[in-house]
């Protein structure tokens, strides 16, 4: 099927897998920090800093709208931190207030700016929702390359990530910075958050973070195949929900990924060799079944004393 | 020449003052029970010591010198609850951390950190958990884990932060064992502890913490009913030869 694509749609196809497999990854990162919510902020966070970015310039640059992406996401991060450490307010209230709020700001600019002249043909919506199939191969690249500078980072630092989300105290005490890494796990979740707006959208975005590692969670008890497992759905959701979405014309990418997502995920639930619902299921059944054979096997023997 | 020299630590806690004007000196080879009543601050000073909170004033010196350039000779396990026991990863895994510090970035533990880890679980009685899931470890066992882990560190002093809190009666002994068995070796080792009964078994050196020290020496010269009911203000039954 991939074949009879145009070699665009192939680039495309090529480009979602490999964001995929990184917020796959960095998913994973999240995860363990028990940050997964925190993708979802930032990622709704990201859109007035697009939209900004354009009004600014009023062409449609995605390096420099990136770069809105990121000081805006990367100021929501830095607002929850604030108002979490400098007030009574939870880090979970908080993420939610950033994340209404940036959202709103985001969608209230988008509006303005689509009124005026040249603003409807922008594509900016497609920010919203995600339009794989618009994007052009230039921007393609890019994506490429920050996706793959994403995996680096996570490939180069394993030992290190693991050790940091697991005993950050121990960690510290072994001279690796904590904050250094705190920065750096930021640094990466913006990243690939804002790599990924353009063609699964800002709402969406967290669906290719969260979903894809809680998939891998329910095949693995090890860190090292939870985060390659993580990046392999991430992946597939990330190639099959573009597919789906170039067979209509104008279908957005990002509710095919998570529908692409949801469906591993509910596989993996299902059927997951270590946590999955049959195999629990299953174990207990055959624990039920011997339980029993050793009180008959008890019975027998007293009758025939 | 003193392993650890703290003087006039001061940290606080949110709002509380936590630790004021703590001061005293460590003998090498010695074996310490850090001791005193809830909220005392006795994982603060271990934490405030290894800069891993924050200190108001003081200064705290290891080995003559500073953390940072004795980081390596320094071991630390954190208390049992401080981790995530859900994480994926094995009993072997988790001792392999301790050398990460002396790995450094993009190499990867070789068959010698295996055997070395694999050592150091033997002696904790952990052997054959070694493949075992760390969430399938009872808590007796993943203590165990830790302490291995420190183990391989190699480090010259320790600090343990509740090491036999919750534990089983097998898990206290084979601690214990290895805890003296560093002291043979020469090592300095300090544990915040909270059974007052096992105190003079366990340490030949006793801090008597309550936000200040109350007393630091040999346990027969600190470990004294006065002192300890100054630590604890009063509530005396439950010390050894004392009836309730």
């Amino acid at each position: 099927m991939i074949a009879f694509l145009s070699i665009n749609a192939q680039w495309v196809l090529f480009s979602t897998m490999i964001l995929g497999m990184a917020s796959g990854m960095i998913g994973t990162l999240a995860y363990w920090k028990r940050q997964s919510l925190m993708s979802d902020a930032l990622s709704h966070a990201a859109l007035p800093g697009v939209v900004i970015a354009f009004a600014i310039l009023g062409v449609k640059n995605l390096s420099l709208m990136i770069g809105g992406a990121v000081i805006s996401a990367l100021l929501g991060a830095l607002l929850i931190q604030w108002i979490r450490s400098s007030s009574r307010v939870k880090e979970d209230t908080a993420m939610g207030m950033i994340l209404s709020v940036f959202f709103g700001l985001g969608i209230m600019l988008l509006t303005i700016v689509n009124r005026t002249a040249g603003g409807n043909q922008s594509g900016l919506d497609a920010f919203i929702f995600g339009q794989a199939a618009s994007m052009i191969r230039t921007d393609l690249y890019m994506m490429l390359f920050l996706a793959f500078l994403v995996i680096l980072v996570v490939f180069i630092g394993f030992k290190e990530w693991k050790l940091y989300l697991f005993d950050p105290e121990f960690a510290k005490g072994l001279g690796l910075s904590t904050r250094w890494m705190d920065n750096l796990y930021l640094g990466v979740l913006v990243l690939v958050i804002v790599i990924g707006i353009q063609a699964v959208g800002v709402i969406l975005m967290s669906a290719l973070l969260i979903i894809p590692a809680v998939s891998a969670r329910y095949w693995t008890h090890s860190f090292k195949w939870m985060i390659m497992l993580s990046a392999f759905f991430g992946g597939a959701s990330g190639m099959f929900g573009t597919l789906i979405s170039t067979l209509g014309k104008g279908w957005p990418t990002g509710p095919f990924i998570v529908v692409s997502s949801s469906a591993l995920f509910i596989i993996s639930l299902l059927f997951g060799a270590q946590k999955g619902l049959l195999i629990k299921a299953v174990q207990f059944q055959m624990q039920k079944k011997e339980l029993t054979q050793s009180w008959s096997a008890n019975a027998v023997l007293k009758e025939g004393e | 020449m003193d392993v650890l020299k703290v003087d006039n630590l001061t940290a606080s806690y949110r709002k509380n003052k936590v630790l004021a004007d703590v001061s005293f000196r460590v003998q090498p080879g010695s074996l310490t029970g850090i001791v005193g009543p809830n909220g005392a601050g006795k994982s603060t000073l271990l934490k405030v010591m290894l800069d891993l909170h924050p200190r108001l004033s003081g200064t705290v010196s290891f080995f003559g010198s500073t953390l940072k350039k004795m980081k390596r000779r320094v071991g630390y396990v954190p208390q049992r609850g401080s981790v995530d026991w859900d994480f994926p990863t094995n009993a072997l895994d988790v001792v392999m951390m301790g050398f990460y510090g002396k790995i450094g970035w993009l190499k990867w533990p070789t068959r010698i950190h295996r055997e070395k880890a694999m050592d150091a679980l033997s002696k904790m009685g952990m052997a054959e958990y070694a493949d075992r899931q760390i969430s399938q470890l009872s808590g007796g066992q993943q203590q165990r884990v830790f302490l291995a882990r420190a183990l391989v560190q190699e480090a010259d002093l320790y600090f343990m932060d509740e090491p036999l809190a919750g534990v089983d009666a097998a898990t206290e002994r084979s601690i214990m064992t290895i805890l003296k068995e560093l002291k043979l070796m020469g090592k300095t080792v300090m544990v915040v502890h909270h059974d007052l009964q096992t105190v003079e078994d366990y340490f030949d050196h006793v801090l008597l913490l309550n936000r200040t020290v109350i007393g630091y020496g040999k346990t027969e010269e600190v470990f004294t009913k006065e002192n300890v009911a100054r630590a604890y203000g009063g509530a005396l039954r439950w010390m050894r030869g004392e009836t309730s």
